[in-house]
């Protein structure tokens, strides 16, 4: 195995510990979205907050945006990053398969 | 009480300290709403310079090389990617990286304001998450002034003969934290506490997001040393093209 294989192995398992890590070592802990937790503090800088614009979306639906079609529109922008970067550097890959067999690296 | 007893009583009493943060813990954008229209304006108008540059200099990068486009696509393609994962952090809460550094240090600053603002135009009308009237101040502080201070730091260890890969992560795991200090400030100088002011409202900011976000920057150089390091074996001529060179000097 080279060097730059160990190393992006290694960086992977680091990744998934930093992100799988309190997951399960804060049992019970609540992992809510962060957004609505910052106008708490606001209001307690302030006293009682309104916003004093709603988002287009929730005005045009009357309501908040449902929890699930939300992490429909998470994944879908997941989807579209991934999906492009998996188009992109698949062929980068292919590339340097096919120039290393025909044995020139001009393309 | 035994020392065993004694420890397991003091971790229980810090990661109960931790869970108090947790209610509290703030996430990245600025919500629709929670900026007064003055703040909005003025945060607006100080991004749109910085805009204008980046539509001119991706006009100039395309220009001198259509092939610029596949990094260009992945650059902002990671944005997407990275900005849509909310990780669990240490403070039990969840929270999201930034991505940008990765443009940053491809293209420039500038550049990378145009991608982030694509982002942030999609989660703040679909997700409702950010806002079109905060939509400024948040472009100034994830899509300007972090990939500003990620650009800054890789090029001044680009000087220092740092270890590339190294920098990389140094670049963007700065950029990510200081798009929060940029975040902090612009509540602060919306929300001066009545005691104390901005400084000690920007404390306040500061302190429930720090933790939070600490563990998540590491994670987003980790990341963005990864791609570095795929982008350097699979497509180094694309590198070349926008003058980056990674060979250890």
């Amino acid at each position: 195995m080279n060097k730059t294989k160990r190393t992006v192995i290694l960086l992977i398992i680091a990744a998934l510990l930093i992100a799988l890590i309190p997951l399960f070592a804060l049992k019970g802990a609540e992992f809510g979205g962060s957004d609505d937790a910052g106008s708490v503090m606001i209001e307690e800088i302030r006293g009682s907050y309104e916003p004093w614009f709603t988002p287009v979306l929730e005005t045009m639906i009357k309501g908040e945006l449902p929890g699930e079609v939300e992490s429909l529109f998470f994944c879908l922008q997941t989807g579209i990053g991934i999906g492009i970067l998996a188009f992109c550097m698949g062929r980068f890959v292919e590339r340097k398969k096919w120039a290393n067999t025909k044995g020139t690296s001009e393309l | 009480m035994s020392t065993k007893q004694k420890k397991m009583i003091f971790t229980l009493a810090v990661v109960s300290v931790i869970m108090g943060f947790s209610q509290r813990a703030y996430g990245m954008h600025i919500m629709e709403g929670y900026l007064s229209p003055k703040y909005c304006i003025a945060w607006g108008v100080l991004s749109i310079p910085f805009l204008v540059t980046g539509y001119l200099s991706i006009k100039k990068k395309l220009k001198d090389n259509r092939k610029n486009i596949t990094l260009l696509a992945m650059a902002g393609a990671f944005i997407f990617l990275i900005s849509s994962l909310k990780i669990p952090s240490v403070t039990g809460s969840c929270s999201h990286m930034t991505g940008t550094g990765l443009g940053a240090i491809l293209f420039g600053p500038t550049a990378v304001s145009i991608l982030g603002v694509i982002v942030l135009l999609f989660q703040a009308i679909l997700l409702a998450h950010g806002g079109l009237t905060s939509l400024g101040a948040n472009t100034f502080s994830m899509a300007i002034a972090g990939p500003l201070l990620s650009y800054g730091i890789f090029q001044l260890c680009k000087k220092l003969k740092v270890n590339p890969m190294v920098s990389v992560f140094l670049a963007a795991f700065f950029g990510d934290i200081f798009t929060y200090c940029i975040t902090s400030f612009q509540l602060a100088i919306a929300y001066p506490s009545e005691e104390g002011g901005v400084i000690t409202s920007m404390g306040k900011f500061l302190g429930v997001f720090a933790p939070t976000q600490l563990p998540l920057a590491v994670l987003e150089g980790i990341l963005t040393v990864l791609i570095m390091i795929a982008l350097k074996t699979y497509a180094n001529q694309e590198l070349k093209l926008v003058n980056l060179n990674l060979e250890e000097n």
